[in-house]
């Protein structure tokens, strides 16, 4: 393999990501870009990742090379990320998502009457989309669950929600604790978007009593959706007061992380920006209005257009970037510390459990001793049937033979 | 009386219907008060004039209505409360020496604000009307309707009108009350066309086109409370104050107030409340029971 092709090679898997971004990590991007997520992947480099170093050179090992195996691997495995939407119908979430990931997941949707909404209770639905930029796989899964906050009485509103989560942690627990842990597919929850409804005063009490259910499970993006409602005054107003409130309730959000001290003076103020704008208040639309000339998503009004990739307009943009440049870290927060709080509770509570759990585990170890011993017959016998092609029959049968 | 959850701009409507300060705005009970526990009722009285013409104004506010996370039954103490005026009422009216004018503290009418979630109505919208619509007028208003665009707000209406008419509930103007033909077709347009009132409250004034308006300012225009290619405020104004005011108390004391007279007489056996068993309150509120304590 000649330098130069296996330059060409990873040069021009690394072209494309390499002429915008710049630099290192994921940074402002001007369009989805979440091919940058293996940028915020690569913590390990400081190097950019399409210089590649000849190692020809006199003093140089080669295992500054890593990180672009690392890349390339990631890329090629793909990324799979789920987000769950939760807050009361009518709120603009399903077209928020929609504005986000530029497709359109729900196709065909029928809209209940109120009739019917008293009669039902929360359900969940998860959708899965696989998108691609530039090379990049990202498998999406958005968890939607109608119903909530729906109804007149609204006190089991979020047990059905909190039964999926933990079931979600329990299935990947139990495929760790697995024999095959190959294809481990993770539908863990990421990301928890709660939108909580412009016309109000600050949080409601539903609000405050599901965020503190769900704060030590999933990490929650708090959202103010159909900003277009408030004019700019009344938004800073409302932020203030939930911020307060979220304080007051001591309801853990998801917090950016700070921007390291070696990263450039950009993305640093970046990052200062978007913490100063939490909670987002957004605006969706996938609506292409002509404004000024150009045509740009919005929502047209008889006053005016709002448009949803307006900075001055609303926080669309801060809540994708937001997305996009700590997607990874959001996927590193649910596994360092909600799976792992969920996993120590679970497996301490294993040992206290009913008979039937405890039997289920000893059955557990049972079925795999049995395997076991099936496998170490059958390499036996394996072992055994070689010994007496290379004897050519000498029939000294048996299983014998040795012992793994 | 005006109903709805908090923060659907009530008190702001309110103000902006007659045009001072006659609703306590809630940002000033921002500050300090949360949101209530249990639905409170605030009735605060004032005296308005205009062109000699002297109106005492009640406006009846309802915090803490459908915030719960439990909302059951939260009509009740506003079906309490309209009952109890006409308890009032209808004890003044049977006394041996009764006033002239018998002070009138009933509910002429209640608005009823919808959140303009652009999908449907609340269950519990649902529910508090079908309770309320047999007792005192109701006025279904769209609050805060800046918030849909042109499309989705006459998509909204429909789809609000057919659910009301699905649903039997009867808002004011009922058809049941029309009187003559051209009241029918007067309130016919009105019901098919115009209701519910999608409305946009404001007490800031902003100049637009070198005119003081009454608005709401946004990065991306100006929004004109009374213009009506923006909102339906003016229709909404002219409809309660302007030609159907006298129209409100004539039904409430004609229909309302009669179909809780004769519930009551029926109930103490066609005698006057009061001259049942010497000191026993007879219950006022004629409500479904609840099934459920709280």
């Amino acid at each position: 393999m000649t330098p130069s092709a296996h330059g060409a090679g990873k040069g021009g898997a690394r072209a494309d990501v390499g002429h915008w971004a710049g630099p290192r990590r994921g940074r402002l991007l001007l369009f989805f870009g979440f091919s940058a997520i293996e940028k915020t992947s690569l913590k390990m480099s400081k190097q950019q990742p399409t210089q590649f170093i000849n190692p020809e050179t006199p003093g140089y090992v080669g295992f500054a090379n890593l990180p672009n195996q690392v890349h390339r691997k990631s890329v090629k495995k793909g990324f799979e990320f789920t987000l769950m939407v939760v807050g009361e119908s009518g709120l603009g979430k399903s077209t928020l998502i929609n504005s986000l990931f530029l497709t359109d997941l729900y196709p065909e949707r029928i809209i209940p009457g109120a009739a019917e909404k008293i009669e039902r209770t929360v359900q969940i639905e998860a959708s899965t989309v696989e998108i691609e930029e530039r090379g990049v796989k990202l498998r999406l899964t958005v968890v939607d669950t109608p119903g909530y906050g729906d109804a007149i009485n609204c006190r089991d509103c979020f047990k059905t929600i909190i039964a999926y989560i933990d079931e979600q942690f329990e299935r990947y627990l139990h495929d760790e604790s697995g024999l095959n842990r190959r294809h481990i597919v993770d539908n863990r929850v990421h990301c928890c978007f709660y939108f909580i409804s412009p016309f109000g005063h600050g949080l409601k009490p539903l609000d405050v009593a599901f965020m503190k259910a769900i704060h030590n499970k999933v990490n929650i993006v708090p959202v103010i959706a159909k900003a277009d409602t408030l004019t700019l005054k009344e938004r800073e107003r409302l932020k203030k007061r939930i911020l307060d409130e979220i304080e007051e309730h001591n309801i853990k959000i998801y917090h950016l992380p700070d921007a390291e001290s070696d990263e450039d003076e950009d993305f640093k103020e970046q990052t200062r920006l978007l913490k100063a704008s939490i909670p987002f208040s957004v605006v969706g639309s996938n609506q292409l209005i002509e404004a000024k000339g150009k045509k740009v998503r919005g929502r047209l009004y008889p006053w005016g257009v709002v448009e949803v990739e307006n900075p001055e307009h609303n926080d669309f943009l801060k809540l994708r970037t937001m997305l996009i440049t700590h997607m990874q870290d959001l996927q590193e927060v649910t596994q360092d510390l909600h799976y792992e709080n969920f996993r120590s509770e679970r497996l301490k509570r294993g040992g206290r459990k009913v008979d039937n759990e405890d039997m289920n585990k000893d059955q557990i170890l049972l079925e795999k001793e049995a395997e076991l011993r099936r496998m170490q017959e059958m390499i036996a016998r394996m072992q055994a049937q070689m010994q007496l092609q290379l004897q050519g029959g000498d029939g000294d049968g048996g299983a014998h033979g040795h012992h793994v | 009386m005006s109903k709805g959850q908090s923060g659907l701009g009530k008190s702001t409507l309110v103000n902006t219907l007659f045009k001072s300060q006659v609703s306590r705005k809630a940002s000033s009970w921002n500050r300090e008060e949360k949101i209530p526990k249990t639905v409170e009722i605030k009735a605060i009285g004032h005296v308005i004039e205009e062109g000699g013409v002297k109106m005492k104004l009640t406006v009846i506010d309802t915090p803490g209505f459908g915030d719960q996370i439990n909302n059951e039954n939260c009509w009740e103490p506003i079906e309490k409360y309209i009952n109890e005026q006409y308890e009032k009422f209808l004890k003044e009216e049977v006394n041996i020496a009764r006033k002239k004018r018998i002070p009138d503290t009933r509910v002429h009418c209640c608005l009823y604000f919808i959140s303009p979630t652009g999908h449907s109505l609340r269950p519990l919208d649902l529910e508090f009307m079908k309770h309320l619509s047999k007792v005192v007028n109701i006025i279904p208003v769209i609050a805060k309707a800046d918030t849909m665009t042109l499309e989705e707000k006459s998509e909204f209406k429909q789809r609000v009108r057919k659910e009301l008419e699905v649903n039997g509930i009867e808002f004011y103007p009922q058809k049941e009350f029309d009187e003559d033909l051209e009241d029918k077709t007067e309130n016919d347009k009105i019901r098919q066309e115009s209701m519910p009132f999608a409305v946009v409250g404001s007490d800031k004034e902003y100049q637009v086109n070198g005119k003081r308006v009454l608005g709401r300012k946004t990065p991306w225009g100006i929004i004109e409370v009374e213009n009506l290619n923006h909102c339906e405020f003016a229709l909404l104004r002219d409809f309660v104050i302007r030609t159907h005011l006298q129209d409100l108390k004539e039904v409430t004391h004609n229909i309302h107030y009669e179909t809780y007279r004769a519930k009551r007489l029926n109930d103490n056996g066609g005698l006057p409340p009061g001259e049942g068993l010497l000191g026993t309150v007879l219950p006022s509120v004629p409500a479904t029971p609840c099934p459920t304590a709280e």
